[in-house]
Order: structure tokens, then C-alpha cells, then sequence
């Protein structure tokens, strides 16, 4: 019996438990995912896992860390599902490794590991690829796409050439580009009249796999995984300035129902801005972190030149963090209302 | 039973651990019987440790005074059974770390003899003679603090009185001791309660008890009622830690007392139910604390409340409920603040309110220490208020300005942080830590400070000194100067009268300055003397204060120098002026 240090009655937690929950949280939405743009993101998954794995072997090995307990703990699988899940569904296999590599060695480990990374590691593998391979990164299927599993997956290990039908856009970078090219005289409504890339409320099939991720972002709130604060907040300034903009020139602006279940708003919302190890840690905090992710990934997403805006919103609140957190800090229990 | 109805409140955080409580609720509070040997610690409370009143071979009663408090804040030690003194000395105490404290062992001799009991209406007599019997009858908090009651029963000068809070929440897991308590003697818990109300004059009295224990909810209202006290008993939601004094007050009061604070500045005073009791038993029956009642529970085969004499050593006490074989350690206190009884020889004390037998199953091995992960789920679960993980970032730096930024004192080291931490974080441990470290650094602060201001003082006392000493060299020159100008004036003057009276006059003028000298001497000596027989009365001398143990033996030690003294008595005597000498030069 360990009677060195009370309490002796412990809960049953674990990191590990946590990351499993998010990971299980995660399945609503790949599930939608692999309806709408088919089995092959489960390819993708799973090299994922198998980069983030060896990248953080790697590094625990170097580290002279214990590989068991720390590969255990499930937060390389989890970054590597959400490189997976942020990453373009054709996006070559090694695209997916670098992401992974750069995520786990550099974001994580040589902040100091687990539990000491500033940054999101998903997001800085995010915004490395998307500014080192724009192309590769944007290229994202239509829904409709008439491919097998065998020549996706042909695509994904480079054994067949990238043609041009399998590289569309988003329908968040469709949008953008189609009242860009419009010049004024299109309007949003005309734009999303195409039902090839635009559904009942946002992008076609895009719409399901939000409602995916924000189902298991529920449940993990249910289970107290997370807090209501930092999904609150970013789609909360998500919506605020889609809903002003919108109101204001309805015509250049989407709706705010659209931004909130297009591009990885959901996903952000949920899983990216409620990570606890590069995110605020007071509630209060937590909200204005999660406020100003969401009007900054709606101002990149929108104006900016980048498919989507979350991964940069995110890094750059993550600076503030260590601010945000020493001004928003809780008065203790009897020091209320005297400072 | 009171009409209104109490309007409660909340306190964040806290946890829901297994209350593992029914196990040893079942059976009535059994009597223990008398152990071979009691080993009763002098410092069994907060504050000044008790002077031995008694020596080995000394006959002792029952209830007789064996630990005198040493000032206001200490608290009286009994003999817990009649029998023999067979040592007054350091032994293993109730410490997680062995401690080893001066305890009076006794030998029961079994007639369990009462000293005479002088049964007391505590109504007539004036507040501060029961406060002194409360103390004197070494009347403790019981819920776990042990500080002296006595000294928490004068109410605010300046703040009314509002609240009387009494603590029968019981939040450990485990313990059981204070729901049979009041289950069984509900009415002398109540009338203890309408001592200390009596004494601190509050507008209301709030009997807090976790609704986890609807038996001693029901028990304690009907002895409200049947003694037709005013007291509201309240059932407050069961999360530990409901039962800290500061959450019951929270609950109770919606008050929050800050670390820095009495809780009497808020006008809210907490005592737990079984303090009043053992009150009530002091003044009205003339029973000082000499046992108290021990949940044993855990990994034994009979669960039960046992009343217990104080001293009884654990291993004798942990028969009585027959520990399984696969026992590995024994807890004293609940699982979330208590500790692991560093021997089976340490005795139960005041503050023993529970022992827990453990076992791997019981308490399994805690998994590994992981990073922290800012997760948050300390700074939800702290009833503080709290950033745990912020403390523990900072204490894990040795950066203890800044845990005291964030209140590290507010701590109360409930464990609730540590209870849900996923990765396993010792996290009261650091805290413990940084406290310590924090105390001993000012410590180190206080003693550099004093030798700092020893030596200036010293300095400031060197430089007046040499002042004083230039001061009188001038002086006296001066004196001698004028003493030659007297003479030459003299000399002058007696040349005139030629030769006539020479002489006579002379004499004179030269013996007024030689007198004044000496009689500047002799007031200096007399000073010096008259400060050095003010510092000897201003300072305690110290064999002031001395137990009856040291006073022997400094009798002893004088009987043993006595011949050796007559010996050498001439140079004693020739050693005198020179120490008188020295004095004078110093």
C-alpha cells in the first residue's frame, strides 16, 4: 500500500481515459465522413496513427521517457486523428506523415512532451502543410465523386496521377472563389443554387460531418470531459460577425448557419479550441479564447487567402494564452469582492 | 421542530469518493476494555505542550491531572484509567512521521478508580471559570484539529455574534464515529451545544449533518425538541468536503471565511458534535477527556465504534475488530486526509477519530505520475476555489512567491484535487511541500532579521559608548585644565599675600575637583549596577517555569554539587571581585 501520500482513495481518471473518450467522441463524425466522402479517411486514420506512434516513439526514446506509459496515454492518437480528420481526405500518404512528424517532434516534444506544448500540435501540422504544399492542401474531392475505394486509395500511395477532377474545392473556398470571380455580380444565393456542392444549410455533405463532430462534442460535455465555455465562445464569434456581415449584405455574406457547419468549425469548436494543454484554463478564459478564435477564423476564412481559418485563429490565441489566463483569474473562496 | 425553513448553500467544487460508511454503522458504540498499558502524549492539541505533573512510580486515579496546560492556548492531559506511572517519556506518537513526543505511560492496575467528581450547573458559575474548566479538563476540538475549545468560546469584541455552526457532517469516507455518537447520546451532544451558546450569545444555532445519516439527523432533532432548544438541525447534501468547517459555514451561512480570518470576524463560530459533548461531560459530570469514540473499520472482520480510552496503543486496539490477513497498514482518520500510523506501539489520541485497516484491494497501488495536462479538473473539484495546477506548476519550480500569489494558504489540503487528478499528481504533497518550505524560509528571514538588529544594536551601543567615554575624557581635561588655572590663579594670588597662610587654601581648591571625580565613578558604578539588576528582573531567569521532572533534577544536580562547592568555596570567593571587575569594564 502506497501510504506515503493521502489521499489514499483515489478516482478512477486517467489521461488515458480522457483521450479515449475524445477519440470515441470523434466517431459520430467519421462516421458521417466515411458516408459522405467514403472509406478512404479510415486509410488516411490510420497512417495517421501510425506516424504520430513512431514519431512519438521516437522522441520518448531519445527523451529516455517510459515508451509504455506514454504511448499508452492515447494523446499522439488523438492528434493524429485530428491531423487525419483536417487534412484533405486525397491528400498523399506522406503529407500526412510530415504533418504527423512536425506535430509530435517539434510541436510536442521539444516543447517538453505531454502536458508542455504552447501550441496545438494538429494545428501547427495543419498550417505547416497548408503553407508548404497550398496546393495539396486545398484539394479537397466533391461529394460525388464517382472513384473506387481501389483508386482512391492508388491516389492517396501516388500510384496514380492527381487529376483534375478529383481536385474541387470546399465549399467554403467554392463560395469565396465563386463571389470572387463574380466580382459583384453574384450573389451568395445564386452561388449556393448549385446543388452539386451545397446542401440543405451548408455545404452538401460537409453539413452531416459537422453534425457529427458537434454530437460528440456534446456527449464529452455531458461526460465533463470539456467545458461549455470554449465551444460556446467560438461559435459564438463565429456567429456574431457571420450574423452581422449577413444581415448587413446578404448578398456577399453567407449565412451564419452556413459558416457554423462549414469548413472545421464543429470540429474547432469541439476539439480543437477545448484542448486543455495549449488552451486557456479559466472559464472565463476559456470563453474569450474561444470568442476570438472564432471571429478570427471567420475574418481568415472569409477575407483571407487561406481555405479555412480555425487552424490560424487557434495558433494565434494560443499565444495569448498565459495573458488571458492571468487576467481572467477566479477570486478564491473568501476573497470575493475585496481585491 | 423549527418552522423556518433553512435556506442552504453552496460551496463549489468538492467530490463524491464511496462513503464505504454503513460498514461499521451497523452495531451500537461498544465498550473497549482496558488495554495492558496506556501511553498517553502531554501534546495532544494545538498550542503549548502540558507539563508533566506526575513521575514514574506515581499512584494515579482516574480522571487525575497528569499534563498541566502550559498557558492560555494548551490543554489539560488526564490519567485515562487508575494505575502506575512506569515512565514519563519520549515515545511513539500518532505522527505520520514517528514522531517521538513525551508521554506518561501507565499501567492500568484494573480497578479503573475514579478521582472524586465534582459535578458542576455551569449556569452558575462565571463564564470565564467554565472556560477554565473546559481547558482544564482538556476539552479539544474532536473533529480533528484538537485546538483547545476553551480559547474559541470568547466571543468577538467588536463583531455580534451570529452564527453557532455545529459540525456534525461527518464528510470522510469510512468514519462513523460521530453519526453514532449522535444517534446514541444525542441530548448530552445538545446540551454541550447549549453550553457553548450560552458562553458565545449567537442568534442562531445550525446543526449541520450530511443526509447521508438520516438516523442522527432524526436523533439530533428530537433531543432539540425534547430539550426544547431553539437549534435548527439541518441535513446538508453529502460532498465531502462538507464536513471542513469553512464548507459547513459556506452551507450554512452562505459566509465565506478567507484563510487570514477567524471565522468569529464573520460573527460565525464551528465546533463539531463531539466537542460539546465531551463538554457537557466535563461540566456537568466532572469528566475530563480521557477516552473518545474510535471507528474501526476497513479491512477487519468486525466493523464497529468503539469508546476508547486515550493511550490505548494501536496494536492493542486493532484486535477488537480482528484485522484480516492480507492488512498491510493501518490509517488513522478518513482516506482523504488521514495517514498511515507509523507503528503499531503509537496510541490513539484526541484527534484519532477513525482507523482504517488497508489492504492492496482496499487501497490499491496508485498508478504512475503523469505531466499535467491543465485539464482543470483540480480547480473544479477545489471547495477554495483554487488553481491547483497552477500551485503545483509553480511549487514543481520552487517558485513559492508565486503559489502564494495564488493563495496557496487558502489550501486546506482536502485532497479533492489529488482525488480526481488523471494524472495521478500527488498534488496536496506539493503543496504540503511548498507551505513547509515557504514557513522555514521566514523562519530563516525572522533569525537573520534579529541578528541583524542584535548587531546594529550592538553597534549603536559600541559608538554611545565610546562617545561617553570621550564625552568624560573631555570633561576631566577640561576639569584638570581649570584645576591648573585654579592653581596658578592660586599661586598667583598667594604670591601676593607672600608668605602669610600658604598652603591651607591650596589644599582646598585642589580637593573639590579630586571629590567630584570620585563621585562621578560612584554614580557610574551605581548605574551600572542598578541596569544590571533591571535586565536580571526583566528577564525570565530559566529555571522559571520548569516541569516538576527538571525541577527534581536540578535538585539532584545541586545535592551532588553541594560538597564539591564547599571545597572550593575560597576561590569562589576570590573569583567574586574579579567577575565584579568585569562587569564594571564592561
Amino acid at each position: 500500500m502506497d501510504f506515503t501520500t493521502p489521499p489514499y482513495l483515489l478516482k478512477e481518471a486517467s489521461v488515458q481515459r480522457v483521450m479515449l473518450q475524445v477519440l470515441a467522441a470523434l466517431l459520430p463524425g467519421i462516421g458521417a465522413y466515411v458516408w459522405v466522402f467514403g472509406p478512404i479517411i479510415l486509410v488516411q486514420i490510420a497512417i495517421a496513427t501510425a506516424a504520430v506512434l513512431a514519431s512519438e516513439a521516437f522522441m520518448l526514446k531519445l527523451r529516455n521517457k517510459p515508451l509504455g506509459l506514454f504511448l499508452g496515454d492515447g494523446s499522439a492518437i488523438v492528434t493524429g486523428w485530428l491531423i487525419a480528420l483536417a487534412f484533405p481526405p486525397l491528400a498523399p500518404w506522406w503529407l500526412i506523415v510530415v504533418g504527423a512528424f512536425f506535430a509530435i517532434v517539434i510541436a510536442k516534444h521539444l516543447y517538453g512532451g505531454l502536458g508542455q506544448n504552447p501550441f496545438n500540435p494538429a494545428m501547427i501540422a495543419f498550417a505547416v502543410c497548408i503553407v508548404s504544399f497550398p496546393a495539396l492542401m486545398s484539394q479537397w474531392p466533391p461529394v460525388d465523386l464517382k472513384a473506387g475505394f481501389a483508386d482512391q486509395l492508388a491516389l492517396v500511395f501516388g500510384f496514380a496521377p492527381r487529376i483534375d477532377v478529383m481536385s474541387g474545392a470546399t465549399p467554403l473556398d467554392a463560395l469565396k472563389t465563386a463571389l470572387k470571380l463574380g466580382e459583384g455580380n453574384t450573389t451568395v444565393a445564386t452561388v449556393m443554387a448549385n446543388a452539386q456542392t451545397f446542401g440543405y444549410f451548408a455545404g452538401k455533405g460537409w453539413e452531416w460531418i459537422m453534425v457529427g463532430y458537434l454530437l460528440g462534442g456534446l456527449w464529452l460535455w455531458q461526460r465533463k470531459i470539456i467545458s461549455w465555455h470554449g465551444p460556446a465562445g467560438f461559435i459564438a464569434g463565429i456567429a456574431l460577425i457571420a450574423t452581422v456581415l449577413w444581415l448587413w449584405q446578404p448578398a456577399d455574406f453567407a449565412t451564419p448557419l452556413f459558416h457554423l457547419f462549414s469548413g472545421g468549425t464543429m470540429l474547432g469548436a469541439f476539439f480543437i479550441v477545448t484542448d486543455p494543454v495549449s488552451g486557456c484554463t479559466t472559464p472565463k478564459g476559456k470563453l474569450i479564447f474561444g470568442f476570438a478564435a472564432g471571429l478570427l477564423a471567420y475574418l481568415i476564412r472569409v477575407f483571407g487567402g487561406y481555405p479555412d481559418g480555425v487552424a490560424f485563429a487557434v495558433l494565434l490565441l494560443n499565444i495569448c494564452v498565459p495573458l488571458i489566463d492571468m487576467y481572467t483569474q477566479p477570486p478564491v473562496f473568501g476573497h470575493k469582492g475585496s481585491k | 421542530m423549527n418552522a423556518i425553513i433553512q435556506q442552504l448553500f453552496k460551496f463549489k467544487g468538492g467530490v463524491k469518493p464511496q462513503t464505504n460508511k454503513t460498514i461499521s454503522a451497523h452495531e451500537p458504540i461498544a465498550q473497549a476494555p482496558l488495554p495492558a498499558r496506556l501511553i498517553v502524549p502531554l501534546h495532544q492539541s494545538i498550542g503549548g505542550t502540558p507539563n508533566p505533573l506526575v513521575v514514574a512510580g506515581d499512584h494515579v486515579l482516574k480522571g487525575q491531572l497528569i499534563g498541566g496546560p502550559d498557558g492560555w492556548l494548551s490543554s489539560a492531559v488526564h490519567a485515562p484509567t487508575s494505575g502506575t506511572v512506569l515512565a514519563v517519556e519520549d515515545h511513539i506518537s500518532a505522527h505520520p512521521s514517528g514522531l517521538m513526543t513525551l508521554s506518561v505511560i501507565i499501567q492500568p492496575d484494573g480497578r479503573d478508580e475514579w478521582l472524586p467528581r465534582t459535578p458542576l450547573n455551569y449556569r452558575e458559575l462565571a463564564p470565564e471559570r467554565v472556560r477554565e474548566i473546559l481547558r482544564d479538563a482538556g476539552v479539544v476540538g474532536l473533529g480533528g484539529a484538537v485546538f483547545p475549545s476553551h480559547a474559541k468560546l470568547s466571543a468577538s469584541k467588536t463583531v455580534p455574534m451570529e452564527e453557532l455552526v455545529i459540525n456534525g457532517a461527518e464528510c470522510e469516507p469510512f468514519i462513523t464515529c460521530d453519526d453514532l455518537l449522535m444517534r446514541e447520546r444525542a441530548e448530552d451532544v445538545v446540551r454541550g451545544v447549549g453550553i457553548f451558546r450560552d458562553l458565545l450569545a449567537p442568534k442562531r444555532v445550525l446543526i449541520g449533518i450530511e443526509d447521508n445519516k438520516p438516523e442522527a439527523v432524526a436523533a439530533m432533532q428530537q433531543a432539540v425538541k425534547s430539550l426544547g432548544e431553539p437549534f435548527e438541525v439541518i441535513a446538508v447534501p453529502t460532498r465531502y468536503p462538507a464536513g471542513g468547517a469553512k464548507q459547513l459555514i459556506r452551507v450554512l451561512t452562505g459566509k465565506e471565511v478567507p484563510a487570514a480570518k477567524r471565522s468569529t470576524e464573520l460573527g460565525v463560530q464551528c465546533f463539531n458534535v463531539a466537542t460539546a459533548y465531551t463538554a457537557y461531560r466535563a461540566i456537568a459530570h466532572g469528566e475530563p477527556v480521557i477516552s473518545r469514540i474510535v471507528t474501526l473499520t476497513g479491512n477487519v472482520e468486525h466493523p464497529c465504534n468503539w469508546e476508547v480510552l486515550i493511550g490505548t496503543p494501536l496494536g492493542e486496539f486493532i484486535q477488537l475488530g480482528q484485522p484480516k490477513s492480507d492488512t498491510n497498514g493501518y490509517l488513522m482518520g478518513g482516506p482523504m486526509m488521514g495517514f498511515e500510523m507509523p507503528s503499531l506501539d503509537a496510541p490513539l489520541v484526541k484527534a484519532t477519530n477513525c482507523i482504517i485497516a488497508g489492504s492492496p484491494t482496499l487501497f490499491p497501488p496508485k498508478a504512475p505520475e503523469m505531466p499535467c495536462i491543465r485539464c482543470g479538473a483540480c480547480a473544479d473539484a477545489c471547495p477554495h476555489e483554487l488553481q491547483p495546477f497552477e500551485m503545483y506548476w509553480f511549487a514543481r519550480a520552487k517558485n513559492f512567491g508565486k503559489t502564494q500569489e495564488y493563495k496557496i494558504f487558502d489550501c486546506i489540503e482536502c485532497g479533492c484535487c489529488s482525488f480526481v487528478c488523471p494524472s495521478h499528481i500527488p498534488l496536496v504533497q506539493y503543496f504540503r511541500f511548498a507551505k513547509s518550505e515557504i514557513w522555514a524560509r521566514e523562519a530563516d528571514k525572522k533569525a537573520s532579521e534579529a541578528a541583524k538588529a542584535r548587531f546594529e544594536f550592538r553597534n549603536l551601543r559600541d559608538e554611545r559608548e565610546k562617545a561617553e567615554k570621550a564625552e568624560r575624557l573631555a570633561k576631566a581635561s577640561a576639569a584638570k585644565a581649570a584645576e591648573k588655572k585654579a592653581a596658578a590663579a592660586t599661586a598667583e594670588a598667594s604670591i601676593e599675600p607672600a608668605t602669610g597662610s600658604d598652603g591651607a587654601d591650596t589644599s582646598g581648591a585642589i580637593a573639590a575637583p579630586v571629590d567630584a571625580d570620585a563621585a562621578k565613578k560612584a554614580a557610574i558604578a551605581a548605574a551600572i549596577e542598578r541596569a544590571r539588576v533591571q535586565r536580571a528582573a526583566a528577564e525570565p531567569k530559566n529555571t522559571d517555569g520548569l516541569t516538576i521532572a527538571q525541577r527534581k533534577e536540578i535538585a539532584e544536580i545541586e545535592a551532588r554539587r553541594a560538597p564539591l562547592q564547599e571545597q572550593t568555596d575560597p576561590n569562589a570567593e576570590r573569583a567574586k571581585p574579579g567577575t565584579a571587575l568585569k562587569e564594571v569594564k564592561g
